[in-house]
């Protein structure tokens, strides 16, 4: 493909082992606009693979151009990019876009295009078949939670939050390495936004991208983020790390004012109001019958609050202010709803509107503290889970490590086996041979034994033509004299006699 | 109204109507495919765009008879040449048209330019398949005027001999004759809202997001 330097196919998608190479790498790159503003000055930072990281930062702080410059939408004044190694500058940009899903927030969907048809964009650019686009589109569709009788509806009929989604699903289709995301969920609201974070970091347990967010909300950086890099105002990195290194050891006091500024009150956004205690409180229908000091509520007949009895003056009704859903408002809401009622207590109704029941800011307050030491624990428990992970890593590695030990050793084992087999079937071979030999020299002796009394004519002959010279030649020549003669072999003693006679007249 | 002098007149009528539309409407087409590219090159340069649409607007407001005097001499064609109307037409549907599209191109949101480039569309790809769309709902409302206004200016191209329904205004005012008049501005009438009902349907066919989102 583009990387001519890339060395593995799949390019660290396990972690750390891609850690040291399949990243993004600014090295010292300052960005200075035409009117000689400055969005980035000497930023150097390592975006590890297959992490979320979140640059985060005031508005001005350059976290924008940061991530722009990532995909070439701008390129840097000075300094360089590094994408595995490889100059940003030597991919051609739509080629390099087109392998980075890019999100941006409200979506930025194709309004002129269905779901599907907006989700199949980069497939189409790249050229897929309509088969394998469609089909790939419609598992995205799943994978972002939504129905598939949203396919075929236009970005304007969707809610903010379902555009969103379909903004990821799009941005995901071609299955890029990287993930950029431009504020992907500040333009939906906090209950929604919440379930997009929970389903964010489920999507990205399954595909493992290189992701890079940039946010103003430092509450979803911490909520998010692998690693946060904080930005100042003039493009300056200030502190990058884990949320615990940040929230922990902040480098400075603008660092750790950004990261404490408004969490607590902020983090009631996050939180669903449906854990408060709700207590309850005297309703009656006319203010007028109202005749205690307690807050009194009054309600209509279907039980909706209507405001509360005025105690200053009989009869009349003081100003209800904001009730909340338990179910689904936020925490926030109901704080809200304590501090603009004129008795202190917010009003929490059903989702018909049906009073629900009563709770005062102090009940929020506590059920806050409660929350804040929850937050203080998920963040104990997100390291808790981190360290786990290298464990189970470190044990997985410790595991491959022992399995190649031991198929090291079986393979030694199995080359011993071999040699020893081989050793085996050498001393058989020779057993045998030595048994052959045996044998051999037994069917030697028992022939030797068995022509014992052969031995006469082969010996006795030679004797007896040494009596007899005259038939010598005939012993070294048998078969000459065989078939010359056609008579029985020398050793035939009947024939000795004669043999000698013939070869006598042979000779003559 | 005289019935008797229609139903006796009726091809005189029928080739009137078939010339003034042929009149009218060949210049719509030609000025699509002009004001394309005309308005894709006034829109990319940016600050001059306005400049360059006011000239337009200047150039829509010129005198159709001055036009047919020039373009003859300009084209090198006879003055009676049914093409001095059909170029007159062209240039001012042209003025029109290539407006709508700067208008259109103009609307079509920021965010939306940014993601297609964020997600690899060529400046070429991106002008086909996201700007020019979504700039249609505009330049159809654009082209509605424009085909409507061309079918009303036809007329005057019987003020240098080329037939159209002015031909039947033309006879009817030479004869003191009312009845022609009344054909000719109802059949232009009939034919402009013909016109614009089928743009609007040609609109819905082929825009339905615009349709759903509205």
């Amino acid at each position: 493909m583009i990387r001519a330097d890339q060395q593995a196919p799949g390019p660290g998608r396990l972690g750390n082992a891609g850690w040291e190479w399949a990243l993004i790498e600014f090295k010292s790159v300052t960005k200075t606009y035409r009117d000689g503003t400055t969005a980035v000055h000497d930023l150097s930072l390592v975006i590890p693979s297959d992490k979320i990281t979140v640059i985060v930062g005031p508005s001005g702080c350059g976290k924008t151009t940061t991530l722009r410059m990532i995909n070439r939408m701008l390129e840097p004044t000075s300094g360089q990019i590094t994408w595995d190694r490889n100059p940003l500058r030597n991919i051609r940009k739509t080629q390099l876009r087109r392998e980075m899903g890019y999100v941006i927030q409200s979506g930025g969907l194709f309004p002129h295009r269905t779901v599907l048809e907006n989700i199949q964009t980069v497939p189409h650019l790249l050229g897929w078949k309509k088969d394998r686009s469609q089909g790939r589109a419609e598992e995205l569709l799943a994978m972002v939670g939504l129905e598939s009788r949203l396919a075929n509806r236009y970005p304007s009929q969707l809610s903010g939050g379902q555009q969103q989604r379909v903004g990821v699903a799009r941005a995901l289709a071609a299955d890029p390495r990287v993930l950029l995301m431009d504020e992907p969920f500040s333009a939906v609201d906090p209950v929604v936004r919440a379930d997009l974070h929970e389903q964010f970091l489920e999507i990205q347990r399954q595909v493992g991208k290189t992701i890079v967010m940039i946010t103003h909300d430092i509450d979803e950086a911490i909520k998010l983020g692998d690693q946060i890099a904080i930005m100042r105002v003039g493009g300056v990195l200030a502190q990058v790390g884990s949320p615990q290194q940040l929230l922990e050891e902040p480098v400075d006091d603008f660092v750790a004012g950004f990261v404490g500024k408004d969490r607590g009150y902020r983090g009631l956004s996050f939180t669903s109001a449906s854990g408060l205690p709700l207590g309850s409180v005297q309703l009656v229908r006319d203010a007028a019958s109202a005749r205690t000091d307690a807050p009194v509520l009054v309600v209509d007949e279907n039980a909706n609050p209507l405001g509360w009895a005025d105690r200053t003056r009989p009869g009349q009704v003081q100003m209800l202010g904001t009730t909340f859903e338990p179910d689904t408002d936020t925490m926030r809401m109901a704080l809200d709803s304590a501090l603009n009622s004129p008795v202190g207590l917010a009003v929490a109704v059903a989702q018909n509107g049906r009073f629900a029941g009563v709770v005062t800011a102090s009940q929020i307050l506590d059920q806050v503290r409660h929350l804040k030491a929850s937050v203080a624990d998920a963040i104990a428990a997100r390291a808790e889970a981190d360290a786990a992970r290298v464990e189970a890593e470190a044990a997985r590695k410790e595991a491959e490590s022992v399995r190649q030990e031991a198929s090291r050793i079986a393979a030694d084992a199995d080359a011993e086996a071999d040699e020893a087999a081989r050793i085996e079937a050498a001393i058989k071979a020779a057993e045998e041979k030595e048994e052959q030999a045996r044998s051999a020299e037994q069917a030697a002796a028992a022939k030797e034994a068995a022509t014992t009394p052969a031995p006469t004519p082969t010996v006795e002959p030679e004797q007896e033509w040494t009596w007899d010279p005259a038939a010598e030649p005939k012993v070294g020549r048998t078969d000459a004299g065989d078939a010359e003669t056609g008579d029985p072999r020398p050793g035939d003693s009947t024939a000795g006699d004669s043999n000698a006679g013939d070869a006598e007249s042979h000779y003559r | 109204m005289n019935w008797t002098w229609i139903s006796q007149n009726t091809d005189l009528i029928g080739s009137a109507l078939g010339e003034h539309l042929l009149l009218a409407l060949l210049p719509v087409l030609a000025s699509i495919v002009l004001s394309i590219p005309i308005g894709f090159l006034v829109f990319h340069t940016r600050s001059a765009a306005n400049v360059i649409l006011a000239i337009f607007g200047a150039i829509y407001s010129i005198p159709s008879l001055a036009l047919f005097v020039v373009l003859p001499l300009a084209l090198g064609t006879k003055i009676l040449d049914p093409l001095n109307v059909a170029v007159a037409l062209t240039i001012y549907t042209t003025a029109l048209l290539s407006r709508s599209v700067v208008d259109g191109l103009r609307e079509v949101p920021a965010d939306v330019k940014q993601a297609a480039d964020a997600i690899g569309y060529g400046p070429g790809r991106r002008f086909w398949g996201v700007d020019l769309p979504l700039s249609l709902p505009v330049i159809f409302a654009g082209l509605r005027v424009a085909t409507v206004s061309n079918i009303a200016l036809t007329s005057i191209s019987v003020l240098i001999g080329t037939p159209s329904l002015g031909t039947l205004f033309d006879q009817g005012f030479n004869q003191g004759f009312l009845t022609p008049v009344w054909v000719g501005l109802i059949l232009s009438l009939v034919v402009a809202l013909l016109a614009d009902l089928v743009i609007l349907l040609i609109q819905r066919g082929a825009l339905p997001w615009a349709r759903r989102a509205a």
